[in-house]
């Protein structure tokens, strides 16, 4: 794991001054974060990345987690989607598995932290335990149309906290509460974004059968409808009509959901006449991931919905031009012609893949603007500053505080 | 080489950095762009004026408002966006005159431009009204003479350089910029004060800003 040193290199030692400078005023205070998971997503991805960094810099930081049966994690898993905008039939049994578990917990979490920091729906109702420490909730879905049922249900519980903190602007609503847009970030010394040797690249394509003969255009998602891998297919096809490239989608197996392997079923047809699609089913391995974003000519993130959409920063920090949907967190880190091409449909997508196969410089100036532009915006070191920021404001209602 | 003047009292860099708050405001048309920009806190017009300049320092500050951005690439007004993109900050001293100045801006044109009044923002394309919330501390670097606040000036932060010569005049409604006003009142160079404070800061990228200062600067020790 790495040290907070480690990136000196890459964000310059000022600003890693600035943290801890800032981390000092915190002295005392223990944070504690709460999730469900110690492993797998995004949540726990980032947690056990910052948790460790924190304490380097003096945040004194602890992670903690609830506990919660299939049944229950059915349910805030049925929530989740029911966030997103999808159609979920939720029951009134549904409801009652969540506050069973969350009682549960209640009981058996000790909330000891000055600040908690508890994160998505699942640990949500541990605000009932509020005593004189401050309480903050992450929510790292989209919300921007969410089930009206199960939001008005969140809603009881988020009220109570000092402050909500959301990914997206559109995510905000207007609420009793102090809101705060926080993105999420990358870590650039993490295995999925590390700079990586030509032969581990190399030895990657190989291992799938690529050659690099032809210009490579790439997603990286997991096999599910709301990331459009058939709607990636038919802009490829379009590109392919002028464009002699192939395509590359990847992502994680999806055994566990029946949805997923129909999706899977889907790109499977609609690629099996054509030896220049590649489906990759890969197994959780960042090097993987990293490799063939690298070994790519451009990156498309074509979701019809995302939540921040963070395969588009790890994109543009490795410099490649990106081709993405206007959706969720997409366009904060993506200004149109900028750092990069939004689009908003299947023909919008092939035209940007086009655009940028032919125009080799102007796709190297918007990689190398997105860059800069995720190096300044959405790397771990910015996501810390933030949090310590975060933990600050509750102490300071006010709009400009003086740290002296 | 002239010889340095040093000052009695250092110039002590401070730094800023911002939290973003959300408040859950948001326009779909130029009429609730217009009303929400009267009502809404002043940090939310700071916001919405300078976000571009910290988020986007690599480039040329185009487009230099939020304000401009969605009104031109959103509602396609490209007359309107012209016109707020080019309000020269410069000559505001304050959030509120800026605010005035710049809701003048959209009044007039909707007069002028009745029907720009029915073009609205897709669903997902809504103009979001954010807060800047600045935490302003004071960093480890002291400069005593012209010698050792260019050296600083090379290594510190961008948000350093932007508190001292952005939020400071505007936000803090100061006369002019902190570097300024300490090369004239410190170290007595009215000539050098005069010419940072007399160049747009606005119309530079952040590094370009620092390279300037820094050459100016340097020329002055040279003599």
């Amino acid at each position: 794991m790495a040290r907070i040193e480690e990136y000196i290199p890459i964000v310059g030692q000022s600003l890693i001054d600035d943290l801890g400078l800032l981390a000092e005023r915190l002295k005392g205070k223990v944070v504690q974060h709460i999730n469900s998971t110690p492993v797998g997503g995004g949540v726990a991805e980032i947690l056990s990345r910052m948790v460790p960094l924190l304490n380097g810099l003096g945040v004194d930081t602890k992670w903690d987690l609830i506990k919660g049966g299939e049944q229950f994690f059915e349910v805030t898993k049925k929530f989740h989607n029911a966030l997103h905008g999808r159609a979920e039939e939720i029951t009134q049994r549904d409801f009652e598995v969540f506050m069973e578990t969350s009682k549960q917990n209640i009981e058996n979490v000790d909330t000891y932290g000055d600040i908690v920091f508890v994160h998505d729906p699942q640990p949500i109702v541990l605000i009932n335990k509020k005593a004189a420490n401050k309480w903050l909730w992450r929510c790292h879905i989209d919300v921007s149309n969410p089930n009206e049922r199960v939001w008005k249900f969140l809603m009881d519980f988020i009220v109570q906290y000092n402050s909500a903190v959301f990914s997206a602007p559109s995510f905000s609503r207007k609420l009793p509460v102090r809101q705060f847009l926080i993105p999420p970030s990358i870590d650039p010394l993490g295995d999925k974004n590390k700079e990586l040797p030509q032969e581990t690249i190399d030895s990657v394509l190989k291992k799938y059968g690529i050659k690099k003969d032809k210009p490579i255009v790439t997603q990286i998602s997991r096999f599910d409808r709301l990331k459009d891998p058939v709607g990636v297919i038919e802009a490829y096809q379009k590109v392919k009509k002028y464009i002699n490239c192939q395509l590359i989608l990847a992502g994680g197996t999806a055994e566990d959901d029946p949805e997923g392997i129909k999706v899977l079923d889907e790109v499977r047809e609609k690629s099996k006449d054509d030896a220049d699609i590649h489906i990759l089913l890969l197994p959780q391995n960042d090097i993987e991931v990293n490799a063939l974003q690298r070994a790519s000519d451009i990156i498309v993130q074509k979701s019809l919905r995302e939540g921040f959409g963070l395969t588009v920063s790890e994109a543009l920090w490795k410099s490649k031009p990106v081709v993405a949907s206007n959706v969720g967190g997409i366009p904060l880190q993506i200004k149109h012609k900028y750092s990069g091409l939004l689009c908003h449909s299947v023909e919008g997508a092939s035209f940007a893949i086009k655009q940028l196969l032919s125009s080799p410089g102007y796709a190297k100036k918007l990689g190398e603007n997105g860059h800069e532009h995720i190096k300044n915006n959405f790397l771990i070191t910015r996501h810390l500053r933030d949090y310590i920021l975060l933990f600050l404001s509750l102490y300071h209602p006010e709009d400009v505080i003086h740290l002296c | 080489m002239t010889d340095l003047i040093r000052a009695k009292e250092p110039f002590r860099f401070c730094t800023r950095l911002h939290l973003s708050e959300l408040t859950g405001l948001r326009a779909t048309t130029l009429g609730q762009l217009l009303a929400l920009i009267k009502e809404v806190p002043g940090s939310c017009v700071y916001h919405h004026t300078h976000r571009f300049l910290q988020q986007h320092q690599y480039l040329s500050p185009e487009p230099p408002n939020d304000f401009a951005y969605w009104v031109t690439d959103i509602i396609g007004e490209d007359e309107l966006g012209e016109r707020l993109a080019s309000i020269d900050t410069m000559q505001y001293s304050t959030i509120r005159d800026l605010r005035e100045k710049i809701a003048a801006t959209i009044e007039n044109y909707l007069k002028d431009n009745p029907l720009a009044k029915l073009q609205f923002a897709r669903s997902g394309e809504e103009f979001h009204f954010i807060k800047s919330v600045s935490f302003i501390l004071p960093t480890n670097y002291a400069a005593y003479d012209l010698k050792e606040f260019s050296e600083i000036l090379k290594k510190i932060t961008i948000d350093s350089i932007y508190f001292h010569i952005f939020e400071a005049r505007l936000r803090f409604e100061k006369p002019t910029n902190d570097f300024s006003f300490w090369i004239e009142n410190s170290l007595g160079d009215k000539e050098l004060a005069g010419s940072i404070s007399g160049f747009d800061p606005y119309t530079r990228t952040l590094e370009d800003l620092r390279e300037t200062l820094v050459r100016i600067i340097e020329k002055r020790i040279s003599g």
